[in-house]
């Protein structure tokens, strides 16, 4: 058995650094101008779940979830805030800044007459997407505690439910990017992340909605992800929430597989 | 390497584009040690050669064999050992000078301290170490250029490919960056470059093929093909505003060939001076006259009609 796995694991070493050397690669780019994309990205969430989440909370009160519990607005809204966060974060990433750097910069051109692969500069990227992803929200789930809005434990259960979201969305963002042709069709990608963000049971209980509707509402990856989150800090995790974790990682799984596929098509030609 | 030192063995190698073949079928043996040339015009298919060479792009059919591995299984073993300077360079933006080589040599797996050391003595070999800490964008074509190199040695290399390496470079620029390979060739390094140059062909390989519509048109050493295809010297006349093809008649029988150009006529003799007697013995009175050596372009010019660069 030992002698099974162990060459499949040491085969394993050689992806796994090239794909850190190309999440490397960005750490050194960070000493550009970058950074201030990243501080910015920071702040966004919170300034929803203080302008809606606080102010709008004041005018509707309490809200009962379907499990009978009965939390503040903010309190829903707050873990909301935090999956359309990882979501927008990892999708600016990797649609944004990865279809610059594959078309403009030519940067993987370069990259793949190493002996790094597409499969591994996707995973690179990603990770890289993850690391800055994660860090938004742990800070963003500081806050809740603080606001009092979830406890530390829940709160430390749900950063990596938040990084799994990332990584989801961000597989998902690599393979929309090898189909984009123009930084116009990048205007049709933002109207669709904004519906997702209205309509994904972030501001209101998908209960709300006709059942047709809800249906469509609740096949969405980002309802699943706030579905994940919110079980998690403030409703309670059940049966629904193993639901989302496997269709997120299903979403994972495909994008990077994809995206490699997709990536090794059009740059080797 | 196999055991008579080939490192690229190509035989009917074919690119497709679609329906379009860009690579007809060419067969290739590179040896170690030497420096070998893709001497042809833009569309010949000497991109698409080298990026198959290259392992970034899937031969269409034919055999492929470099440093006795198969690039379709192999690939990135191979890479592991190739340097590679494309025709247009890709150096990373948003790193500096110095950052493009260490970073580059992350994506090898080398360590560090060793990408840090090597960065610094290739800086210092293409002459760019006091630009090290400068962004890439400010940098001239020629230093560029220079960068690209640099970072296509920084993993010790078995085989550097340039895609016509100083295209598009002023003369200085070329002649240093001529000078900088010429360096590496003394080294022991297997050189494979591309050029639509006949004198960067001339100066820089040992041995070359002439490509045209992706096929291989002759194979030699640049003094073999000139030998073989070529006479000695050629005189080149002009001929004023009238039109070349008017006298072109009155120079028969002069040299073993003519070849009429839109502004010239080239006279392919074995002794320049008798012809250019011959040519005033005639009373023919040409606005220039030029006797020179024959050249690869002459080569290319006798095998395929056309002049290299247009
Ligand atoms: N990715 C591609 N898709 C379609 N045609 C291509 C592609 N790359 C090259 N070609 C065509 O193949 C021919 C040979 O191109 P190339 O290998 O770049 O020639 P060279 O480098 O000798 O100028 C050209 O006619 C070019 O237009
Ligand atoms: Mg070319």
């Amino acid at each position: 058995m030992v002698s099974f796995v162990l060459p499949r694991l040491v085969g394993l070493r050689g992806p796994v650094r090239r794909s850190v050397s190309v999440a490397e690669r960005n750490v050194a780019a960070l000493r550009s101008a970058y950074w201030i994309v990243l501080v910015s990205g920071l702040f966004e969430p919170m300034l929803y779940l203080l302008s809606i989440g606080v102010g709008v909370g004041a005018l509707v009160g309490d809200l009962s979830l379907p499990g009978g519990r009965v939390v503040s607005y903010a309190a829903f809204v707050a873990p909301a805030m935090l999956a359309a966060s990882a979501m927008s974060g990892a999708l600016a990433e990797t649609t944004f800044n990865f279809f610059g750097k594959m078309k403009y910069m030519k940067l993987y051109d370069g990259i793949l007459a190493t002996p790094v692969q597409p499969f591994e500069i996707a995973l690179g990227e990603l990770g890289w997407a993850m690391l800055r992803g994660t860090l938004y929200s742990a800070v963003f789930l500081a806050v809740m505690v603080a606001m009092d809005l979830t406890s530390p434990s829940r709160a430390l259960l749900a950063l990596p439910a938040a990084v799994l979201v990332g990584f989801a969305f961000g597989g998902l963002g690599m393979t929309i990017s090898t189909f984009m042709r123009s930084w116009q069709d990048f205007d049709l990608l933002g109207s669709v992340q904004f519906t997702l963000f209205l309509f994904s049971g972030t501001f209101v209980p998908a209960e709300a909605y006709p059942s047709v509707l809800r249906w469509v509402v609740e096949a969405s990856p980002l309802y699943r992800a706030v579905d994940l989150i919110r079980g998690i800090t403030v409703a309670g995790a059940g049966v629904s929430q193993l639901v989302d974790v496997l269709y997120l990682v299903a979403v994972l799984a495909f994008g990077l597989v994809v995206a490699g596929r997709r990536m090794g098509r059009l740059l080797c030609k | 390497m196999s055991k008579d030192g080939v490192l690229i063995r190509a035989r009917g190698l074919v690119k497709r584009f679609g329906d379009f073949v860009a690579v007809d079928g060419i067969d290739v043996e590179v040896r170690a040690g030497e420096a070998f040339g893709f001497l042809g015009p833009n569309g010949a298919g000497k991109s698409s050669t080298m990026r198959m060479i290259g392992c970034v792009s899937p031969p269409s059919g034919g055999e492929l064999q470099i440093l006795g591995m198969d690039p379709r299984r192999d690939g990135p073993a191979i890479r592991a050992r190739l340097g590679v300077c494309p025709q247009l360079d890709n150096l990373d933006p948003e790193l500096t000078v110095r950052e493009n080589l260490t970073t580059y040599a992350r994506y090898f797996g080398i360590p560090r301290r060793t990408a840090r050391e090597r960065a610094t003595e290739l800086l210092e070999f293409v002459q760019l170490a006091e630009r090290a800490n400068s962004k890439v964008e400010p940098l001239s074509g020629g230093m560029k250029r220079r960068l690209t190199i640099a970072r296509a040695l920084v993993n010790e290399p078995d085989i550097v490919l340039l895609d016509e390496p100083t295209t598009g470079l002023d003369p200085q620029a070329r002649h240093l960056v001529w000078e900088r390979l010429f360096r590496l060739k003394q080294q022991g390094v297997t050189l494979v470059l591309t050029t639509h140059y006949m004198d960067e062909a001339e100066q820089l390989c040992d041995r070359l093929v002439v490509m045209d519509g992706g096929r291989i048109v002759a194979e030699g050493s640049p003094r073999e093909l000139i030998e073989r295809y070529s006479t000695r010297e050629v005189v080149e006349l002009r001929f004023g505003a009238e039109g070349q093809e008017t006298f072109a008649g009155k120079l028969a029988g002069i040299g073993e060939r003519t070849e009429v150009l839109p502004d010239r006529i080239l006279l392919y003799v074995a002794d320049g001076d008798a012809a250019v007697a011959e040519v005033h013995a005639r009373a023919l009175a040409p606005a220039s006259v030029l006797v020179r050596r024959s050249s690869l372009e002459d080569v290319f010019l006798h095998l395929t009609g056309r002049t290299l660069v247009d």
